[in-house]
């Protein structure tokens, strides 16, 4: 089976995916704190990161409707954990419901905060987006790590990347081979089926885990990982790194101003 | 000739209390391809564990004279190249280039002595040109010649393979048959696959119960049909 579902972009040659993985990673994540912390005032600003972000996804050639549609993703998350805020939140009463006992009101900024916490999720998820399409995953491992992350998370997710897609054709099959039996059956009974499903690949997941430690002693593995040298930090990550920086502080220093 | 992995009286048993092996002995000498035949569940994959120590033996193995113990583990692992039988459990790293780079990287080499043997190692297998590609996108073949180049890349003395050709299409085999052939090491093949061990290997070994049965020339093993069908391994079906 293929898979490429992650890094379907990365082989792409814009400036975005030229940059080094650490100026991605430590922009990305700046960007994204900026954001959270910005305001719920100041929408200005909000469009300005829109701006920023859809900039740089045009200058990155990814599909904008790959992004668009990867970032819908997000939503169903948010939603589910801000959709009481309106309802908690003192304020001006927008609505008030009678609902059998219970009577509900919304306030309007209640409802000013859900759509706050939603864009902002929403342009933080379309950073990583950007991110991640633009990045091959080795090469934003090995970012990483010479962020100095440490080794255990780095290595944990690098065998994510490599075993995710080899669990997925597991459970493929699994599926296909219960389909195959399926007769019919109650409810109850399939459930019962998926719960096995889980407990077996769980149960193979751990034996291959096993196995992939095995081979890795049998390659005189002690350890300690040990990686290659490393990309260099060039003149474009500078300039790239420092406009980005400058504008996110900018738009700091104006909230501030405004607030 | 040398004698590269001996084993002497070596028996094991898994935790649950299983026999997996009783009593074997036997001897890789420099140069040999020795395959190793035996039904399914007959101690194969065990034994190999043991000739680089993932599996313990208390001194019953010895490779190029030393007895396995916890000090010499990793002169050990870089004399006995493993490849295992899954390509899937072997090759663990996002890129082909980092998953080749493991073994030499462990064993101390420097920067310009790993991309070296790495695409020597690449070389040798065919997939010359393969290094940023990631594993899970190659063929199932494909896997099995990088799992092979992982090894290779640690300079062993001697090449231990567990079940080369399981899975893969007539075309894939032959040409990793070949591929085979083609490298100059020792060898040892596990392997139920009766062509390939015809093809490669002058000499058999036939592990059944956890003992080894028959230890001689590849064609007259083959040729007793007797011995074969006895343990599980006669191809054609029993007459009557």
């Amino acid at each position: 089976m293929k898979h490429s579902f992650l890094d379907q972009y990365s082989e792409g040659n814009s400036l975005i995916h030229r940059l080094d993985p650490r100026t991605k990673l430590i922009t990305t994540l700046f960007f994204i704190l900026v954001v959270v912390l910005t305001p719920v005032s100041q929408w200005q600003a909000f469009a300005l990161y829109f701006v920023l972000v859809a900039t740089l996804i045009i200058i990155s050639r990814v599909p904008v409707l790959y992004v668009l549609k990867r970032s819908l993703v997000i939503i169903p998350f948010v939603v589910m954990i801000a959709i009481f805020i309106p309802f908690f939140k003192e304020g001006e009463v927008a609505g008030s419901y009678n609902i059998w006992l219970w009577q509900l009101t919304v306030t309007h900024s209640g409802i000013q905060v859900l759509l706050n916490i939603l864009a902002k999720a929403w342009l933080s998820i379309l950073s990583l987006i950007l991110l991640t399409a633009t990045t091959r995953f080795s090469q934003l491992l090995r970012g990483m790590e010479q962020l100095r992350l440490p080794r255990v998370m780095v290595m944990i997710m690098s065998f994510m990347y490599r075993y995710i897609f080899v669990l997925v054709d597991e459970v493929m099959r699994m599926k296909q081979a219960r389909d195959s039996r399926n007769l019919g059956g109650g409810r109850l009974r399939q459930i019962r089926t998926v719960g096995n499903m889980v407990g077996t690949l769980f149960i193979r997941s751990y034996e291959r885990g096993e196995r992939v430690y095995a081979a890795m002693m049998a390659r005189g593995f002690d350890g300690q990982t040990r990686t290659l040298g490393n990309p260099v930090f060039g003149q474009r990550d500078f300039f790239f790194a420092m406009t980005l920086g400058l504008i996110l502080v900018l738009a700091i220093v104006l909230n501030l101003w405004y607030l | 000739m040398a004698e590269i992995i001996s084993v002497d009286n070596l028996s094991f048993g898994y935790p649950d209390g299983q026999p997996a092996l009783s009593g074997v002995s036997l001897a890789v000498h420099r140069g040999e391809t020795v395959a190793l035949i035996g039904p399914n569940g007959a101690g194969k994959s065990t034994l190999l564990l043991h000739f680089n120590g993932i599996l313990h033996s208390d001194g019953a193995v010895r490779v190029l004279g030393k007895a396995i113990n916890d000090k010499n583990l990793k002169w050990v692992r870089g004399r006995v190249g493993l490849v295992f039988q899954n390509p899937d459990d072997q090759l663990f790293s996002p890129t082909v280039f980092d998953d080749i780079a493991f073994g030499p990287l462990n064993m101390g080499y420097d920067e310009a002595q790993v991309r070296e043997v790495v695409a020597r190692a690449l070389e040798w297998v065919g997939m010359g040109g393969y290094e940023k590609r990631s594993p899970h996108h190659l063929s199932l073949g494909e896997k099995k010649r990088i799992a092979i180049a992982t090894v290779l890349a640690m300079n062993p003395e001697v090449l231990v393979i567990d079940e080369p050709t399981s899975n893969l299409d007539p075309g894939s085999k032959w040409s990793l048959i070949e591929l085979l052939k083609g490298l100059e090491i020792t060898k040892v093949i596990a392997s139920h696959d009766l062509e390939l061990v015809e093809a490669l290997c002058p000499r058999a070994i036939i592990l059944d119960g956890g003992k080894v049965v028959a230890d001689g020339n590849t064609r007259h093993l083959l040729a007793d049909e007797r011995l074969l069908a006895a343990h599980g391994l006669a191809r054609r079906k029993p007459a009557g």
